[in-house]
């Protein structure tokens, strides 16, 4: 019975995690085969190595590895620039106004996802709220094309993963004793230095696991640049996307389904040790 | 007389409605040792930050060296603090810590390096130059601190409780380490502690706060033998403070008491009480006359070089007397007991 606790979780990752996780390895190395499901085991005719020669060859696949990991870096960044003057801001508030403010962060989760992004295209599109009032103003006579930019990709990555990055962040920089500030003024520090050389390297274990918080996801993000991006935003989630139900190759997305995983290995694991450090 | 190093004029700080410093008046000599005794919510924390920069008087001034540092930010300050839980930089090493307010001079390299080690080998921490702070005993820490702000040579160092935080065994060397290098640093210290003994063990003088003011400041022996008021007698070394009215023949006829303390002095016409030591009360069968009473003994605590008794007296009120192990093996409770005491124990408080 003492075991029974331990089996929950078990069961839970073994069925959800695991068991998932096994199907994409086996179906990255299967055939492809016309009908339903369209792939054939690799049983007799053994492993099949062509979905990974593929993904790992072709110049089309390893760009949008390259720009899923700058879409990912570049929001994290983004995220990372806006969220730290937000943290601060929240850490330094005054106690009453932290819960408040904090619930401010979380706000937009309040809101389904694919309403949000809705929204944008709302805004964005030719016919779109900017564009009309832009037009009725005189300022422009045809609608700028908002919409389907990369400037509208970053706007929706930013805005759905900003919370992701505020949150580790508020928590390194609470935890910081306001009596170190004064220590660095006391020995001579002005407050942009005291902050530089006292705030700023405490903080950067908290600034790293908030971009990683951030990047991790991103890397595989899908739906938004398929709604908001340009054409050219040919990430990894896309392109898989587009592999598994236009092209119907299994094998070929589970390829690089699996191809991201292990991408993503590395700033996991660096992001634990962060977590453990914390 | 010369300028003095620090001078406090008429310090007025309120904290919504309660008033943290009450005009308060204060001067620091170069090269001295002070203590600002006081228990929490006196406003000696307060006073020491404003000194530091980190809190603005609402009225008075703060003057170093005859210059009013009123709008001198923190950075600017000539003089450095301690701080109570040490404020160690934790991202830095020993020697960092040390080293963080002479780049802040922009003090070239060498010289840098050279002080630093120097700081450290007089707080005797040669060899743990690379550690981090979380990897130091709560002594270890109490040095760097210490190093650090030491090693600006200030003329004036502020510090905020420095030994709380040490184990008993250690405050008692400590103390005497910091008088050390107060001495042979040649700065002024000022040094806030709610701890009577360490006080009047260290300080050169001791200025005593009471909700916000200075009720007393004198060199340690003045303040305990003669403490000024009631607070005074009983913070310090927990006096016996007896209420009473002048007789009009030079003593305080003490209702409590059961009994009339005359001092050797003259009283002052308005005196309402004396402070009467625990210790300068002698266990005397027989004696009689002016400055003795008759009680019963209530408690005996053993206190290892002494047991303090706590005596009933007839008008109700409970001395505390000390009682000297040389003396003998004190009476038992219940005992009836002659005390007597000299005049020049009995010190008349005026507030």
């Amino acid at each position: 019975m003492r075991r029974l606790p331990l089996l929950v979780p078990v069961l839970w990752l073994g069925l959800l995690v695991a068991l998932p996780l096994l199907v994409v390895l086996v179906l990255s190395v299967s055939w492809p085969a016309e009908g339903v499901p369209p792939f054939t085991l690799p049983g007799v005719a053994g492993l099949n190595g062509d979905a990974f020669a593929l993904v790992l060859g072709d110049p089309y696949y390893r760009a949008a590895f390259g720009k899923a990991l700058v879409v990912a870096g570049s929001t994290a960044g983004l995220c990372l620039l806006l969220a730290f003057p937000m943290a601060l801001g929240l850490a330094r508030a005054r106690a009453a106004w932290r819960a408040p403010l904090l619930l401010l962060v979380l706000l937009p989760f309040w809101t389904g996802f694919l309403p949000r992004l809705g929204a944008w295209i709302g805004l964005l599109r030719d016919e779109g709220w900017i564009n009309h009032l832009l037009q009725a103003w005189g300022l422009i006579e045809t609608p700028l094309p908002l919409l389907y930019s990369w400037p509208a990709l970053f706007l929706g990555m930013v805005h759905a993963y900003l919370p992701f990055a505020v949150l580790p962040l508020y928590a390194s920089l609470s935890r910081l004793e306001p009596v170190l500030e004064e220590a660095a003024a006391d020995l001579g520090a002005n407050g942009f230095t005291a902050f530089r050389t006292v705030t700023l390297p405490l903080a950067t274990p908290g600034a790293a696991a908030a971009f990683l918080l951030v990047f991790i996801p991103a890397a595989g993000e899908y739906v938004i640049p398929e709604l908001l991006g340009p054409p050219s935003a040919q990430v990894v989630g896309r392109v898989l996307w587009q592999e598994f139900f236009q092209n119907r190759d299994w094998p070929t997305a589970a390829a690089l389904a699996v191809l991201l995983l292990l991408a993503l290995l590395v700033p996991i694991h660096l992001f634990q040790r962060l977590e453990a450090r914390a | 007389m010369s300028t003095p190093l620090l001078s406090l004029r008429g310090l007025l700080k309120r904290f919504g409605e309660t008033v943290a410093l009450d005009r308060l008046d204060l001067d620091v000599p170069s090269g001295e040792f002070l203590a600002l005794l006081g228990g929490s919510g006196s406003g000696k924390s307060t006073l020491l930050r404003m000194v530091a920069g980190f809190e603005a008087p609402d009225a008075g001034q703060v003057l170093f060296d005859g210059r009013d540092l009123a709008g001198v930010p923190p950075h600017a300050r000539p003089l450095n603090m301690m701080f109570q839980s040490y404020a160690l930089f934790p991202h830095l090493t020993v020697s960092g810590n040390v080293a963080y307010g002479l780049r802040r001079e922009g003090v070239p390299r060498a010289e840098r390096d050279r002080r630093v080690a120097g700081a450290l080998a007089m707080v005797g921490l040669e060899g743990f130059d690379r550690r981090l702070p979380h990897r130091l005993s709560g002594g270890q820490r109490q040095r760097v601190a210490l190093a650090r702000a030491l090693v600006k040579r200030p003329r004036l160092l502020l510090l905020d409780e420095p030994l709380g935080a040490l184990d008993a065994g250690l405050r008692e060397r400590t103390g005497f380490e910091l008088r050390a290098l107060q001495r042979e640093t040649g700065a002024a210290f000022i040094m806030v502690t709610h701890d009577q003994g360490e006080a009047l063990a260290l300080a050169d003088r001791v200025a005593v706060l009471e909700q916000g003011r200075l009720v007393q400041l004198g060199p340690p022996r003045a303040v305990y033998e003669r403490p000024a008021t009631r607070f005074v007698a009983s913070f310090l070394g927990g006096a016996n403070v007896l209420e009473g009215q002048p007789d009009g023949a030079g003593g305080l006829d003490c209702p409590t008491l059961g009994g009339t303390l005359r001092p050797a002095g003259p009283l002052p016409p308005a005196t309402t009480a004396c402070a009467l030591r625990p210790e300068r009360i002698a266990l005397r069968p027989g004696a009689s006359g002016t400055n003795t009473a008759a009680g019963i003994i209530e408690e005996v605590a053993f206190r290892g070089d002494d047991s303090l008794l706590l005596v009933r007296m007839p008008g109700g009120a409970v001395l505390r007397v000390g009682h000297a192990e040389e003396d003998g093996a004190p009476p038992p409770r219940g005992s009836t007991v002659q005390l007597a005491w000299e005049a020049a124990a009995v010190v008349p408080l005026l507030g």
